[in-house]
């Protein structure tokens, strides 16, 4: 299984190269001149000029990506053209916030939406059936900022248990893991909803209760088990979809991290924070994805086997 | 005391508002230490009745009815939680596939711990112990090294093996097999019967095989049924149905088979299909295919009379018997 | 002969509505669905007030006798905004999905059918493209575009795509070598023809399927690009920009944001009841023909 887990290690390389070519292509079509912004009145051509050729941005675009990758791959992502700071340094500071509420959102959507799948399938269209899907589909139906401004509303304003905005405690990061959380945990009770109904089906499982195993422990040890794999599939493909929500949750409750950090430079058209950004949010949303990938071999011996 | 004796079993399923009776009429008797064969085509509701007797008709939506005596119990009166004392340990089942009976993701020997652990007080090493030198007993090579591997990984013989250990590890008194061998090639198939027929002998243990190979239930069986489109048409002991089968259908079936020396000519077939559930005539259900078939037989559903012997058949040309 | 019975030879779309009618779930989908239409369609007679009419002394106001969702803070009547909203909603919903389901079907067909080389970069971009937010893809779209509802739906459109890229590819992969493909090619029909009259329309169903959600998804969407400012301007009544607007409000006058969103809500579950119904019955007729 190591094999497995090597190989598809060095996948991610070739991605990585792809993904940061991508994105460098795209910021530049983005129209607007970061130069401009830093321009104060009464700047000449000859300094706008001038001011372009320190960013480097005068020359060809091939040949500006060569020199940011080169850069980029020794950890010097350039300097912010409007935070004058190193893009690196703006992204250390970042990047904690957001990989903690992308953990807590995580353990929320799964936690939640595994017991809500499970109970719904288990307790197949009554009352209980019902009321989980409909949770699930609270997750999916309405916008997650929507979703957090509401919560913010019941629960930071009127009963005043967590506070509205910032970050560093772990209060801060209930509300807006919540309201991410949400939003995964309604695709997981989905899915495991489903699996968890075709495994029922299985021929396995009339061995399992004609030894006479109690019916919890059926589906708990044996069904769930089994269905967790197409769980965890999608899960690590849907990943992204899930940390996106992240992303507009930083802003509506005013959470530093690289979401916060990416939308403004965004507006600002503040390339090479953008381009960091970007690539540290597509890498994480693909390293995601493998993990959920090695966990899914893990989980299905199976699969295991073939690659020895 | 008996062992098992099952009276007027029938199994009833809504389906769109509709009552559906795909088993029915069910009554046969079998001492310990027999090998009961039950046969019939596919679709004849074998394993219904199979699933019926270990209650797990329930799971699929039947209701029982009718009564299922196992010793001093009517099993069909039990609870569930009594029931689930019983399946496993003392009725134990063999499911028809072994290629899709086993869970996929947990090594085969902690299945068959799993198994004994539920009803038996044991620590977990002397289960494992237990459960490897069963698999010994039953043959299967290198059992230590079987038990840690997965379902995937092993072969259908094996497989089966596997399965029938889970059965056995709680030393059951009575042994459902259902179709335990359709599913391997022949040469498996004769070791797993030479097993059963072991098991039977030497630990006098019931086994009620179900299948739709004659041949099978020739060599190993002391007593048959035989099914029909969900009803039980002939039980008796094996020469008696086999050599001198009262049942026109069973006449017909045992007709069916070729054998050496027939000359060339035709097989015979019956005419006719199987009815499938729901689409059964009216009276005896065999009686469109009957050649012997008379007034009664559309009207009514014949009763199980007892001829001479243990033979019983379901058939109204032996009503005369009766009366 | 005893069975052979003769089946009732009904048309399949009857036989799916007979089936989708006694899905509860899905006719309230359905229903739901409905209004949002009916509402789109008639908006200007179902609006109680001018969405653009504001009214300086009633700015902000909650819910009253006169103003049935109360004000918002140019006081417009926020009942008559949502009923327009409803419009703007629903063709950018539609819309965007039109577009992702054209180039969806577009790369899926050439993928499945050319396999190899094609198939391969085809199939890895969509995957990636599958894998990233959403709402990165569009927010990069508008930025290159520029922001406004048009810009949205077209940057929705390309975001959105690759499902149904998949689901054709899928499709036609599994349809391309069957027998009756072979005897179609076996006339001379030429690849184009195979394509569009055969196995396109063999693989739409599930496509219709995801793009009945998908209406839901880009709504939802286009709600989050408005908020970020990237959508409608004012005075445009999307409820995305309803909710953008009324944020500096929450404390104030939370009505400004609970009541599009409580629209948003019930018009994208209407589309996942609706969709969710249509899964249930594919599913069971594939159970039956299998």
């Amino acid at each position: 299984m190591w094999i497995y887990v090597f190989r598809r290690t060095l996948l991610l390389i070739p991605i990585f190269f792809i993904i940061s070519l991508v994105v460098f292509s795209l910021i530049h079509l983005v129209p607007g001149d970061p130069i401009d912004s830093l321009l104060g009145p009464g700047s000449t051509a000859a300094d706008k000029v001038a001011l372009t050729k320190v960013y480097g941005l005068d020359k060809s675009l091939p040949v500006q990506y060569g020199v940011w990758l080169k850069k980029f791959i020794t950890g010097d992502m350039g300097q912010s053209i409007i935070e004058k700071q190193p893009v690196s340094d703006m992204i250390l500071y970042n990047m904690p916030f957001t990989v903690r509420l992308g953990l807590a959102s995580i353990f929320i959507s799964f936690v939640l939406g595994i017991f809500l799948g499970i109970i719904s399938a288990a307790a197949r269209n009554t009352f209980i059936d019902y009321i989980s899907m409909l949770i699930a589909l609270l997750g999916v139906t309405v916008p997650a900022f929507w979703l957090g401004l509401i919560l913010m509303l019941v629960f930071s304003v009127m009963l005043g248990w967590f506070p509205v905005s910032g970050s560093g405690s772990l209060e801060t990061l209930v509300l807006p893991a919540i309201t991410v959380g949400l939003g995964g945990a309604g695709l997981i009770a989905r899915i495991t909803r489903v699996s968890m109904l075709e495994m029922f089906n299985k021929e396995f499982v009339l061995l399992l209760y004609a030894k006479g195993l109690s019916k919890p422990v059926i589906i708990i040890k044996h069904i769930f088990r089994n269905a967790l794999m197409p769980v965890i599939t999608i899960f690590g493909l849907r990943l992204g979809w899930i940390l996106g929500g992240a992303v507009t949750i930083e802003i509506v409750f005013s959470r530093p991290g690289i979401g916060n950090m990416l939308l403004s430079a965004l507006y600002r058209r503040d390339y090479p924070v953008v381009q960091a950004s970007l690539i540290f949010l597509t890498m994480a949303v693909i390293i995601g994805a493998f993990l959920a990938d090695i966990m899914y071999s893990y989980a299905d011996p199976r699969v295991r086997d073939v690659y020895k | 005391m008996t062992f098992l004796k099952v009276s007027d079993l029938k199994v009833e399923f809504q389906v769109d508002k509709k009552t559906i009776t795909p088993i029915e009429n069910i009554s046969f008797e079998m001492n310990e230490g027999e090998i009961l064969g039950m046969v019939g085509e596919t679709g004849s509701g074998k394993s219904l009745t199979a699933h019926a007797i270990m209650g797990l008709s329930s799971l699929v939506g039947g209701k029982i009815g009718g009564s299922v005596q196992f010793g001093e119990q009517d099993l069909t009166k039990l609870s569930e939680n009594e029931m689930q004392s019983v399946r496993g340990s003392q009725i134990a089942f063999i499911p028809q596939n072994p290629m899709t009976s086993l869970d996929p993701v947990y090594k085969v020997g902690d299945q068959i711990v799993e198994g004994l652990y539920k009803h038996t007080k044991i620590s977990k090493r002397n289960a494992k112990q237990q459960v490897i030198e069963l698999m010994g007993k039953l043959r299967i090579p290198k059992p230590d090294r079987v038990f840690q591997q997965y379902p995937h990984q092993l072969s259908g013989g094996l497989k089966q093996r596997i399965v029938i250990a889970m059965g056995l590890c709680n030393n059951p008194r009575l042994l459902i097999a259902d179709e335990p061998t359709t599913a391997l090639d022949v040469t498996v198939q004769a070791q797993i019967m030479t097993l059963f027929k072991e098991l039977a002998e030497e630990r006098g243990i019931g086994l009620f095989l179900i299948t739709h190979d004659l041949g099978v239930i020739a060599q190993v069986c002391d007593k048959v049924v035989v099914m029909y489109a969900g009803n039980m048409v002939e039980f008796g002991d094996i020469k008696t149905v086999f050599n001198t089968p009262s049942h026109p259908y069973t006449k017909a079936l045992l007709g069916c088979i070729p054998h050496i020396g027939m000359g060339k000519g035709t097989l015979s077939a019956i005419d006719g299909n199987v009815p499938s559930v729901g689409t059964y005539p009216s009276g005896c259900r065999y009686h469109p295919r009957c050649p012997s078939a008379f007034e009664p037989c559309k009207k009514s559903m014949p009763e199980l009379i007892r001829k001479k012997g243990e033979t019983q058949v379901a058939c109204h040309l032996f009503q005369e018997i009766k009366d | 002969m005893i069975e052979n019975k003769k089946t009732e030879h009904k048309p399949p779309w009857l036989v799916i509505l007979k089936r989708f009618s006694s899905n509860k779930m899905g006719m309230i989908g359905t229903f739901l669905i409905l209004c949002l239409i009916l509402v789109a369609i008639f908006a200007p007679l179902l609006e109680p007030y001018s969405y653009k009419e504001q009214n300086i002394d009633l700015i902000s106001s909650p819910p009253s006798s006169s103003h049935l969702l109360g004000t918002d803070d140019f006081g417009r009547d926020l009942l008559s905004r949502t009923i327009r909203g409803a419009r703007i909603s629903f063709v950018v919903g539609v819309l965007s999905v039109a577009i992702s389901v054209i180039i969806g079907i577009v790369i899926g067909c050439i993928a499945g059918f050319y396999g190899g080389v094609v198939d391969l970069v085809l199939t890895t971009i969509a995957d990636l493209t599958w894998s990233m937010p959403a709402i990165l893809i569009a927010l990069l779209f508008v930025a290159i575009i520029g922001a406004g509802l048009e810009s949205v739906v077209i940057a929705i459109g390309l975001s959105y795509w690759a499902q149904y890229a998949r689901l054709v590819r899928g499709q036609i992969l599994s349809l391309k070598n069957a027998v009756f493909i072979e005897a179609t090619r076996s006339m001379g029909a030429s690849d184009f023809v195979i394509l569009f009259k055969h196995l396109l329309p063999n693989s739409i169903s599930p496509v219709i399927v995801a793009a009945t959600i998908g209406i839901g998804n880009a709504i939802v969407l286009e709600a989050t690009l408005g908020f970020l400012g990237m959508g409608a301007q004012p005075p445009t009544p999307s409820w995305g920009a309803m909710m953008s607007n009324g944020t500096a409000y929450l404390f104030i006058a939370p009505w400004m944001i609970i009541f599009p969103g409580l629209a948003m809500m019930i018009t994208v579950l209407g589309f996942n009841l609706f969709g969710d119904a249509l899964i249930d019955i594919m599913d069971v007729k594939n159970k039956e023909s299998s």
